[in-house]
């Protein structure tokens, strides 16, 4: 395997290289441009940024240990604010600062880094002890939109909240968002996210033509798609390098409203019967559970099916700014609440009212993009809601035919009371080739527990053992808490993954918490 | 690495024999502990200690360490944390050396009591430096240290060994706060009358507790990042009311 590698991609320094299929966009004269590209090598123009995170990634040229690099550290954790670990936060303006930040990191004793996005990963990932986060959020350009085909070529910094700002207007839609719109590209491409549509669009990978990465040596590659190495990054945590730039694949849409269907199902059973029948008719699926529920309605849902609404589905006013966006947010969840706010009690009443207030069936109605995809970004900073302990999401895919598990898992959850809120099942679609992609075909329940629930890491074990029995795996951009030897049974090509980082990264610049603890 | 639960993968353990620390290091491997050294001085306990733990799935080395021998503690320490390597950090220290004495026959020989001040006492500072500067290096990990209520306050019957912890507590908590935001954590565990060895032939003291009572409680202070401890939790209430009692009462107490 580890002879491949470097098939398909070429190193070259510094120099993340023009993207061919985007080049003839600015030709096509619908293109529109988000800013010159910067010349890497060069000094960047983005001068404001520079002062500060050139400071920082000065900081990392210094000597690995000492005092004064520990009074830089600040102490990291995941969207669950679960395990804090410190290291320095890097934080590079420019692509020659990151060329430069990914050496640093590589020194002896300097303990790696970790590129990080917007920190959306629930566990470890973006996480690295003693070493180097790399925030990547300042290189967040949109270089290149080819409005006439579709395709985007971005910094892998950039949100897909900024990019649904641009693109929306130009009537293009990101081709897959998950459950918050604050993700960067390259934390969407190193998770391979999901989002709603899996069934029928995939995950994210899917739908990147290339990406431009930079690799341990601090060579800035280009990795096209279906080669060894785009298949270790899509869904590689960031091990393989940091990505810088990547060209994506654009959805077409007529309005930013959301045409949605909605059911209430009576159990479990109900709810798989009914997404078996007819999920292929909807582009977006996906099933709010109530994890409370005992007895005859365990597993009862709010199933909640839709599309991008055409333009001839609105009401005259509102077709007049078919394509506006403007989310709104609530003020941010207060920093101190105390532990315990969501009991048993509490959220059994929540999801009760929740159940409740979904109508029975209602077909047709017009929902905002934002209601329908990201209901929690409008509350900013809701994962402080869990008290100081944080909290843990569970999430695993079981493959069709196992729906006996699933229900065991459900009922099990439901038995322990564990008091979750934001449960969601949805059918997967046909997997993509990343060797660490956690979508495969098959069933995926995603809950979230408090994580001071007593006994919650051997009951989450226990929940381990029925998924890797039914050949199922847990998804690693939301793991904080797996046992290592289950790893290798739920990820059959981890030893690939493991042979080319040896090769391409033998010295272990990039490492994460979750490497570590994984020994992935 | 700690999961979500402040669980460690791995587990060092300074006073391999201590009760208290091998009921903690059961507990711990059941759950995900996987390395453990034990490090105390080499003797047929030490080594039988290491034989159990290993019987329960975990991997254990033990570590020639002597409290009272502060020269070597940087290089004794400084060994197991290096061989931990990329991956193989200590996530966990439980500081669980310490020794009782015997206040009676101390207080006529204050050779006896300076050994044990200097177990408590120095050879903590000297180890719990060391192993501060090792976990600060690598950016997390949580250093446990065994304190006790006899700190808490002085009393006419064991004030050599209570001044000692009296000592070890303070550090220990002045230490948590020179850490805090390096990523590692300091707890402070004070238990109250622990039935073990160390107190077999003594009268138990009211709320007495069990190592294993002691190993729970310091897995629940991991999972909150708690920084003081109090086994049974109750003591801080009775703690903090009898700190208040004045001097000529409680030198009457019968304590």
């Amino acid at each position: 395997m580890s002879s491949d590698t470097a098939a398909g991609t070429r190193p070259h320094p510094h120099r993340p290289a023009p993207a061919p299929a985007a080049a003839p966009a600015s030709a096509s004269g619908g293109a529109m441009s988000g800013g010159a590209r910067p010349s890497a090598a060069g000094p960047a123009g983005t001068g404001g940024l520079m002062a500060r995170s050139g400071s920082t990634a000065g900081a990392a040229a210094g000597p690995p240990h000492g005092a004064a690099e520990g009074a830089q550290r600040v102490a990291v954790t995941g969207w669950g604010r679960t395990a804090p670990t410190a290291a320095r936060l890097v934080r590079p303006g420019s692509y020659a600062e990151a060329v430069a930040a990914v050496r640093a990191c590589g020194r002896a004793g300097a303990r790696g880094g970790i590129p990080r996005g917007l920190g959306r990963a629930y566990g470890d990932a973006a996480q690295n002890a003693g070493g180097a986060v790399l925030d990547m959020t300042a290189l967040d350009r949109i270089h290149v939109i080819d409005s006439a085909n579709g395709l985007l070529l971005c910094d892998a910094g950039v949100s897909l909240h900024r990019l649904m700002e641009v693109l929306l207007p130009l009537g293009w839609f990101v081709p897959v968002t998950p459950g918050t719109r604050h993700v960067t590209v390259g934390g969407a491409i190193g998770a391979d996210i999901h989002g709603k549509n899996h069934h029928g669009a995939g995950s994210f990978s899917r739908h990147v033509v290339r990406l431009e990465l930079l690799t341990a040596d601090g060579e800035v590659r280009t990795v096209e798609r279906g080669t060894p190495l785009f298949d270790a990054t899509t869904g590689g945590m960031g091990l393989t390098g940091a990505i810088l730039t990547a060209t994506v694949r654009l959805l077409p849409v007529q309005t930013s409203l959301m045409c949605v269907d909605t059911e209430r199902t009576a159990d479990l059973d109900d709810l798989l019967a009914r997404l078996t029948a007819t999920d292929h008719r909807y582009r977006y699926s996906v099933a709010w559970i109530d994890l409370l529920a005992r007895g005859a309605s365990l597993g009862r849902a709010v199933l909640t099916r839709g599309d991008h609404a055409p333009l001839d589905a609105l009401p005259a006013r509102a077709r007049r700014a078919p394509l506006s966006f403007r989310p709104g947010r609530l003020p941010s969840t207060p920093g101190l609440l105390p532990e315990g706010l969501l009991s048993r009690r509490s959220v059994g009443l929540f999801n009760t009212f929740w159940y409740r207030r979904a109508p029975r069936a209602m077909t047709g109605e017009l929902q905002k993009l934002s209601a329908f995809f990201h209901p929690l970004d409008g509350l900013p900073h809701w994962n402080r809601i869990y008290g100081r302990s944080g909290f843990v999401q569970y999430q695993f895919v079981v493959g069709h035919g196992q729906e006996e598990t699933l229900r065991r898992v459900v009922r099990r959850v439901s038995e322990r009371r564990c008091p979750s809120f934001l449960a969601v099942l949805k059918r997967f679609g046909d997997a993509d080739p990343g060797w660490l992609s956690f979508p495969a075909p098959g069933w995926t329940l995603a809950l979230d527990v408090p994580a001071g629930l007593p006994g919650l890491g051997a009951f989450l074990d226990e929940l381990d053992e029925e998924v890797v029995g039914a050949g199922g795996r847990v998804y690693l951009a939301k793991d904080a808490r797996l046992r290592p030897e289950l790893l290798a049974a739920m990820y059959p090509r981890l030893d690939d993954f493991r042979a080319l980082r040896a090769e391409l990264d033998p010295r272990g610049v990039f490492t994460s918490d979750l490497s570590r603890r994984l020994a992935l | 690495m700690k999961d979500a639960f402040g669980i460690p993968q791995s587990l060092l353990v300074l006073g391999g024999t201590s009760e208290i620390a091998l009921a903690t290091a059961r507990r711990l491997i059941a759950r995900r502990t996987r390395t453990v050294w034990l490090a105390g001085r080499p003797s047929p306990a030490l080594e039988a200690a290491a034989q159990e733990l290993r019987g329960r799935g975990a991997d254990v080395t033990t570590v020639a360490f002597d409290a009272l021998d502060c020269t070597r503690h940087e290089e004794v320490l400084g060994k197991v944390f290096a061989a931990g390597g990329p991956g193989g950090d200590v996530d966990m220290v439980l500081l669980a050396f310490g020794v009782l004495g015997d206040q009676a026959h101390d207080e006529s020989d204050p050779l006896a009591a300076v050994r044990v001040a200097q177990t408590n006492y120095t050879g903590a500072v000297s180890a719990g430096l060391v192993c501060a500067k090792a976990l600060q290096a690598q950016g997390h990990g949580s250093l446990v240290v065994l304190s006790s209520v006899a700190g808490e306050r002085a009393r006419r019957s064991n004030f050599i060994y209570g001044s000692s912890k009296a000592g070890l507590d303070a550090f220990a908590q002045g230490l948590g706060d020179a850490l805090h935001g390096t990523g590692v954590h300091v707890m402070v565990v004070r238990p109250g009358f622990v039935h073990s060895r160390m107190t077999a032939n003594r009268e138990p003291a009211p709320l007495a507790t069990t190592p294993a009572a002691v190993a729970a409680a310091i897995e629940a202070g991991l999972l909150r990042r708690t920084e003081t401890v109090w086994v049974p939790g109750t003591l801080r209430v009775l703690m903090s009311a009898l700190r208040h009692v004045p001097r000529p009462v409680f030198r009457r107490l019968p304590l």
